[in-house]
């Protein structure tokens, strides 16, 4: 597992590689005209492919919303300024129609708990393919086909049964790699992941983990984690910019952030875990 | 992980759903027996001399007939005994004599009973995909001015009483503006076509008697527009509750995150995660419908199951009363099962509990 928590070919590979997605003073607002309370204030990143950005910073500070409006997924008394560019293409004001077509597509999410981010009533077969008919233009039988491949490259045992299967006959860790399974069906470039571990048993965090860094890596995925845990971060995310208040205080390379913290929350936020082996344990 | 093995096992396990169908069939038998107790034991406690009334004046005061009708009734008979006659008659369809009527209550039954199925089945489905638009689009909507409108119209629904609704609506639509059809289920220059379901509508079709199939349906409207009223009011308030919860759920938020359309999030996702509270709220107003609206029925002057309770209660036709309850009973009996063998089909977790 020390490959894992190590990426040493990545920093030489992410010079090279130009951002695909550039988010850059971008601004939120919630709530009425008159009455407008700022979540996000100018904040700037960028994933490029191959690459986990982590996003920490407590709850409140920010981070899903951000995440949360990379897909347009704001709640409609949201304000968004500023730009968020998938390499040429400003989402920023773009219709619910056209993000239809990046959403999944181009851009995937995973959320927090995957027993509520399933479907209950739908089987894993639905909601693995019926995005996949609709992006990609693939038969019922070809995406069937599809899924299968998914679910085996996730490490979901039997997968053409798992297909009629509904989500609360799975293991927490197994519903969340279904997750993810939907969220690359579409072969997306960029996969956003809020709290991917948060809801799981410590056991098993480790395993998802594993999988999403994997899967940057031979996917060359643009990865958005986004997470309060400093432990989930030091094991995969190559960057990491910590978020407070609505703006990223200090953002470097992962090695940088924990060996020279240079800001005083970050500081802080470092001295609340564990003691230091701590996060290195949480990726066994 | 160590969890798939148990989880492949309980999928492949269907005997839990029909053992939990045969225990739920078992509690209805039951239940049923408990309802004929009931209507029976009410229709025997009531004050008022039902053979006076099935007499007439004449003949109640002359002793001897009426000790005829009591022997020939079984009416000398212990209430035990009697009951036990009564129940052993129902085993073989037989739910005594109408002493309205003359004729038996089965039988009269058989006619009142699609009558009123008629209608309620008509006017359930419009209620339903009138309501579940609505609630839909207020959901949708949440605070915007389609949304307070919704929940006017909705409320003036709920709080209109049904049978002034009904006076009110014959009157303007028959009376003044003459484009509805008066009362009853057909015109009178037509003859019922022959019976195959009960329904006229149905039915007619079935012949082929097109004339008869539009006047027939013609009739309906004016019932059901009011009788679907107040269930519209009351299914539009239950859907957008239902959908504004939904609309909040995790897995809507990754339905849209997935890039889905609107029609494949709001049927697949939105309305299918808002199934069951649905679902439970059509299945009592199916039973409301179905247990005859007695004053809009009387309105209509539409002889079904309401006007048959009616007319049986108020000229004390015992037997008559009896086979209303227990048809009502079955109504309610058979709408519970057909719900609950519903959550079963709508939602997997339901069929392992």
């Amino acid at each position: 597992m020390s490959d894992i928590t190590t990426p040493q070919t990545a920093d030489a590979a992410a010079a090279a590689t130009a951002p695909v997605l550039t988010v850059d003073e971008l601004t939120i607002g919630i709530g009425s005209r008159k009455n407008l309370k700022s979540i996000v204030k100018g904040i700037s990143l960028t994933l490029t492919p191959g690459r986990i950005q982590g996003l920490a910073g407590e709850s409140g500070s920010g981070k899903t919303v951000t995440s949360l409006a990379m897909l347009g997924l704001l709640p409609s008394n949201a304000v968004v300024g500023g730009s968020i560019r998938l390499n040429d293409t400003e989402l920023v004001g773009m219709t619910h129609r056209q993000l239809n077509e990046i959403r999944g597509r181009r851009i995937a999410m995973i959320f927090q708990d995957p027993s509520s981010s399933l479907h209950p009533q739908l089987t894993v077969g639905v909601q693995l393919t019926d995005h996949v008919t609709r992006h990609l233009k693939l038969s019922k039988k070809q995406a069937r086909a599809h899924a299968i491949e998914l679910l085996e490259r996730v490490r979901v045992p039997n997968p053409a049964e798992a297909l009629a299967r509904y989500p609360h006959q799975f293991s927490g860790g197994q519903r969340q790699r279904i997750a993810i399974a939907i969220a690359l069906a579409c072969d997306p470039i960029v996969l956003l992941a809020d709290e991917p571990t948060t809801a799981l048993d410590v056991t098993v965090q480790a395993g998802i983990l594993h999988l999403l860094r994997d899967l940057a890596d031979e996917r060359q995925l643009a990865v958005l984690l986004v997470t309060h845990d400093l432990g989930v971060m030091s094991a995969i995310a190559d960057d990491i910019a910590v978020m407070r208040h609505g703006e990223v205080v200090e953002s470097a390379v992962r090695q940088e952030i924990f060996a020279n913290p240079q800001h005083a929350y970050t500081r802080e936020l470092l001295a609340s875990l564990p003691g230091a082996a701590g996060f290195e344990e949480a990726t066994e | 992980m160590g969890n798939t093995p148990r989880a492949t096992r309980r999928y492949s396990a269907r005997s839990p759903l029909v053992g939990y169908l045969l225990r739920r069939l078992g509690t209805s038998v039951l239940l049923l027996f408990g309802v004929t107790i009931v209507t029976f034991a009410l229709a025997n406690l009531v004050p008022g001399d039902p053979i006076a009334a099935a007499l007439g004046e004449g003949a109640a005061s002359n002793p001897a007939t009426v000790e005829a009708y009591i022997k020939e009734r079984g009416l000398d008979q212990p209430l035990p005994v009697q009951y036990a006659n009564y129940i052993g008659g129902l085993f073989q369809g037989d739910m005594g004599i109408s002493l309205r009527t003359t004729q038996p209550v089965a039988d009269d039954l058989a006619k009142a009973v699609p009558a009123t199925v008629e209608i309620a089945l008509l006017a359930i489905i419009v209620s339903l995909g009138i309501g579940v638009a609505l609630g839909s689009l207020a959901a949708y909507r949440r605070g915007k001015i389609s949304d307070q409108l919704v929940r006017v119209f909705s409320l003036i629904g709920l709080s209109i009483p049904t049978f002034w609704m009904a006076l009110v609506s014959f009157n303007f639509f028959f009376l003044q503006l003459r484009i509805a059809p008066g009362s009853g289920r057909l015109s009178p220059a037509l003859a019922p076509p022959p019976t195959v379901t009960g329904f006229y509508t149905a039915d007619a079709l079935l012949a082929g008697q097109w004339v008869t199939f539009t006047d027939a349906l013609a009739h309906l409207m004016l019932p059901v527009f009011v009788l679907s009223l107040f269930t519209i009011g009351l299914l539009t308030r239950f859907v957008r509750t239902s959908v504004l919860e939904v609309l909040d759920a995790d897995y809507v938020r990754a339905g849209r995150a997935k890039g889905l359309s609107g029609s494949r999030l709001l049927f697949g996702y939105v309305l299918r995660g808002a199934s069951l509270p649905i679902l439970t709220i059509v299945g009592l107003a199916f039973g409301t419908l179905l247990s005859g609206t007695v004053l809009v029925e009387a309105v209509f002057a539409w002889p079904g199951l309401g006007s048959y309770a009616y007319n049986s209660a108020t000229s004390l036709d015992l037997p008559g009363v009896m086979g209303v309850g227990l048809v009502v009973g079955v109504v309610y009996l058979s709408i519970n099962f057909a719900v609950d063998l519903l959550y079963g089909v709508l939602d997997p977790r339901v069929r392992l509990a």
